[in-house]
C-alpha cells in the first residue's frame, strides 16, 4: 500500500473518480488556477479543464444551489467550500433544498451531491474559519455527514460519497491535511455508518471523529502507561451513527468516554452519549464523560485558542472519573 | 519660473476648484502615506513572527482617504471590509488600535483578540466591524442607514468591498434595500480585478458593478482609484446626495492591487510579472504625490518631513501594541451573553 498524506489521498481519489466518470464536476473558490486553499485540487485544472473544475464566483449560496440543479440532472458535483463555516451563507440551499429534493420529489431525484472542505479549528483562524459544525448537519435528515481521520478514511469515504446518490457533508480537518498514512489502491471504499476499533482495550470505551481521534489514540498511550487499557473508537461516519460498535464496546469496558472539539450543548457527543444510555445503559458502571470545546466562538490569540479545545489531559481527567480514579 | 509653475499660478489648482484647501490635500496625502507604511509594516511584522496574519490593500488608499474625507467623521457610519486600512485611520482609528488587533491583544479595540486582524471595529469613532465571508457589511450597512432614516438622524452610511464580493447573493440584496427605501448609504466598491486569484472577467458579468446600480433606481459611478481628486469629486457628490434625502450612490473605484490577498497568498503565482508591474504605475501615493509636487505643495523637504512623523508614529504604535497584555485567560468565556454587573 502507498503512503500517502490526507491531501493526496482526496486529491487521488477526486483524479480517480474523474477519470471513471465524465459527470463528476469540482465547483469552488480558487480550485482551479489557484489549486484550492488546501491544494486538494492542484493540477486538476490542466487535467480536466475549466468546463469540469469550476472557479466559482465568491458565491455560496449562488454556487451550492448550482450543484443542487446539476445533481438534479444527473451530473455528480463535487463542491469545495473553503472551510465550512462559509458553507452557512449556503445553508437554505443545503438544508432546504438538497436535502429534501428526494423527499419533494417522492423518491424520484437524485441528488449526488458531495460538499467538502475543512471543518473545525486550525491555527489562529479565529471564530469565523474555525466553526465544528457536524451536529448542525447532522441534524437535518436527508444528508450523509462524515468525518475522515486518516488519508485512508480520506479515500474510501470520497469515493462512496462521489458514488451515492444523497448530498454527503464531507467534513476534512485543516490540521490533518499533512498527515500521512497507508492508503489501499483500487476500488476501496469505505461504507457509511461503520465504526473501527482503532485500538483495543478493556478498561474504558473512548469515542472520537476526525482530529480528535488522534488526540484520543495519545491519550490512551498515556493511560497505558499508567496501566489503563482504554479501547479506542473512530466513528468516522457522524450520519448514520454506527451505534452498534459503540454498544458492543461498552458492553465490553462498562464505561465511555465521548470527545468532540467543540461546543457541548446539543452536541455530537450529546446525541452519542444518549444513544449510548439507550443501547448499553445496563452495561455501564459509570456515567458517560463528555469531553467538549469551550462555549465560545473561538478566540484568535494563540494562548486563548488553545484553552477553547480539548487536549490529552482532558481526556485523561475523564478517563478517570469514569473509573473513580484520581 | 519655468512653463509649468507659470501655468500653476495662472490656473486654479484641480483640488482648488473642488473646494480642497492646500492643508486639506496635504492631510490627504499624510493618510495615504501612512496607511501605507502601516501596511508595510504589518507586513514586516507578519515575516518577523510577531503576527499570524496580516490582510490589507496596498493600491486602495488613495480611494479610501477620498471616499471618507467628505464625511462627518463623529457622525457618520463606516461599514469597512478587511481592505480598509486607510479609511478607518481617517475615520478616527489610530495606527495603535489597528496594531493592538494584528496582535490580538486585550485592548484590540476591533474583538480584544477574538476576530482575525483586519476586521477593523471602533464603536466610538462609529466603525462597525464585518465578518470574514465577503458581503455580509452591505446588509448590515443598509440596516444601518434604514435605522439613521427613520430616526431622522442625518447621519450618512458608508460601506466598502472589493469587486469579488459583489457576487454574493447579500450584495444584491443590500443593493436592492437601498434603493426601495432610499437610503443615506453609499456603496463603495474597490475594484482591484481579482478576488484571491479569480480575475474580473470570471467575477462579474458585464464587466461592471457600477453599471448593475441602473438596475436599483439609483446612481453608479466609476472613477479612476488612482486619481485620488477625481475620487473626491464623486465621493463628495454621492455625499451630498444622501445627506440632501436623495438616496444612495455605487461607487466603483478602479485600483491597482499592489499586493497579495493575504499573508497566505503569492500573487506570483496567478498574475504575470508585466501586469504586476503596470499596477505600480497607478500607485496612488506616487500619482497623488506627483500631483501635489507639481502645484508646488509636497517639496522635497515636506515630504521628507511626512516620511519621518510617519516612522516615528508607526514606531511608537507598534512599540505600544507590542507592550500590551495579551487576553486574559480567565476572560476566555466572556463576551458570549451580556454580562451583569
Amino acid at each position: 500500500m502507498p503512503e500517502l498524506t490526507y491531501r493526496e489521498a482526496l486529491r487521488t481519489t477526486l483524479i480517480e473518480e474523474m477519470d471513471r466518470d465524465r459527470a463528476v464536476v469540482l465547483l469552488g473558490e480558487d480550485i482551479g488556477l489557484y489549486q484550492g486553499t488546501f491544494r486538494v485540487t492542484a493540477d486538476l485544472l490542466d487535467r480536466y479543464g475549466p468546463t469540469r473544475v469550476i472557479d466559482t464566483p465568491i458565491s455560496e449560496l449562488g454556487f451550492v444551489g448550482a450543484a443542487v440543479g446539476m445533481a438534479m440532472l444527473g451530473l455528480r458535483p463535487v463542491v469545495e467550500v473553503m472551510t465550512w463555516n462559509f458553507a452557512l451563507l449556503a445553508l437554505d440551499q443545503i438544508v432546504n433544498n438538497a436535502a429534501k429534493v428526494r423527499y419533494f420529489s417522492g423518491g424520484q431525484v437524485d441528488v449526488p451531491l458531495v460538499m467538502r472542505g475543512p471543518n473545525g479549528a486550525g491555527v489562529q483562524l479565529s471564530a469565523q474559519h474555525s466553526q465544528s459544525l457536524e451536529a448542525l448537519f447532522g441534524h437535518f435528515p436527508g444528508l450523509y455527514v462524515v468525518a475522515p481521520a486518516t488519508p485512508a478514511e480520506a479515500r474510501g469515504l470520497l469515493r462512496t460519497a462521489i458514488r451515492g446518490k444523497d448530498p454527503v457533508i464531507f467534513l476534512e480537518n485543516a490540521a490533518l491535511y499533512g498527515l500521512k498514512g497507508e492508503v489501499p489502491n483500487g476500488a476501496f471504499a469505505l461504507p457509511f455508518g461503520q465504526a473501527e476499533v482503532a485500538r483495543a482495550g478493556r478498561d474504558v470505551t473512548i469515542v472520537a471523529y476526525s482530529r480528535m481521534l488522534h488526540v484520543a489514540l495519545t491519550a490512551a498511550d498515556r493511560l497505558a502507561a499508567e496501566g489503563i487499557q482504554a479501547e479506542v473508537i473512530n466513528l468516522r461516519s457522524l450520519r448514520p451513527l454506527d451505534i452498534g460498535t459503540v454498544a458492543g464496546s461498552v458492553a465490553r469496558t462498562h464505561r465511555a468516554v465521548v470527545v468532540q472539539e467543540q461546543w457541548r450543548p446539543y452536541g455530537a457527543a450529546a446525541e452519542i452519549a444518549a444513544s449510548i444510555y439507550e443501547q448499553a445503559f445496563d452495561e455501564l458502571d459509570a456515567p458517560v464523560e463528555r469531553v467538549t470545546g469551550a462555549d465560545a466562538p473561538m478566540p484568535y490569540a494563540r494562548n486563548l485558542e488553545l484553552l477553547a479545545v480539548p487536549h490529552e489531559d482532558d481526556i485523561v481527567r475523564a478517563v478517570k472519573k469514569t473509573l473513580y480514579a484520581s | 519660473m519655468s512653463a509649468m509653475e507659470a501655468k500653476a499660478r495662472v490656473t486654479p489648482a484641480r483640488h482648488t476648484s473642488l473646494g480642497l484647501s492646500d492643508q486639506d490635500v496635504l492631510d490627504m496625502y499624510y493618510y495615504i502615506a501612512l496607511a501605507r507604511a502601516l501596511d508595510e509594516r504589518m507586513w514586516v511584522l507578519q515575516r518577523a513572527g510577531k503576527a499570524m496574519f496580516v490582510i490589507s490593500g496596498p493600491g486602495h488608499e488613495g480611494c479610501q482617504v477620498a471616499a471618507v474625507w467628505p464625511m462627518d467623521r463623529t457622525r457618520d457610519w463606516l461599514v469597512p471590509f478587511y481592505r480598509s486600512i486607510a479609511a478607518c485611520l481617517v475615520k478616527g482609528m489610530s495606527p495603535t488600535d489597528l496594531l493592538l488587533g494584528l496582535f490580538a491583544r486585550a485592548n484590540d479595540p476591533s474583538s480584544g483578540g477574538r476576530q482575525m486582524p483586519g476586521h477593523y471595529g471602533h464603536p466610538g469613532v462609529k466603525i462597525l466591524s464585518t465578518s470574514s465571508p465577503v458581503g455580509t457589511q452591505y446588509p448590515h450597512a443598509a440596516g444601518i442607514a434604514y435605522a439613521a432614516k427613520i430616526r431622522k438622524t442625518g447621519e450618512v452610511t458608508m460601506t466598502a468591498i472589493g469587486e469579488g464580493g459583489t457576487s454574493q447573493g447579500d450584495v444584491h440584496e443590500a443593493l436592492n434595500w437601498a434603493g426601495v427605501y432610499k437610503l443615506p448609504i453609499i456603496f463603495v466598491v474597490e475594484n482591484n480585478a481579482y478576488a484571491i486569484s479569480v480575475p474580473l472577467h470570471k467575477q462579474v458579468a458585464g464587466g461592471s458593478v457600477a453599471a448593475r446600480a441602473t438596475g436599483y433606481g439609483f446612481p453608479g459611478v466609476v472613477a479612476d482609484g488612482s486619481d485620488v481628486l477625481e475620487c473626491y469629486r464623486v465621493a463628495k457628490e454621492a455625499y451630498d446626495r444622501a445627506k440632501r434625502g436623495d438616496g444612495p450612490t455605487l461607487l466603483e473605484f478602479k485600483v491597482p492591487r499592489l499586493g497579495s490577498h493575504s499573508s497566505d497568498d503569492q500573487q506570483e503565482r496567478y498574475r504575470t510579472k508585466e501586469e504586476i508591474e503596470a499596477d505600480r504605475t497607478r500607485d496612488p501615493l506616487r500619482v497623488f504625490g506627483a500631483y501635489l509636487d507639481g502645484v508646488g505643495l509636497l517639496t522635497e523637504a515636506k515630504r521628507t518631513d511626512v516620511a519621518a512623523r510617519i516612522k516615528r508614529e508607526i514606531d511608537e504604535a507598534t512599540d505600544a501594541a507590542d507592550r500590551a497584555p495579551s487576553p486574559d485567560p480567565a476572560s476566555a468565556a466572556r463576551y458570549v451573553f451580556f454580562e451583569k454587573d
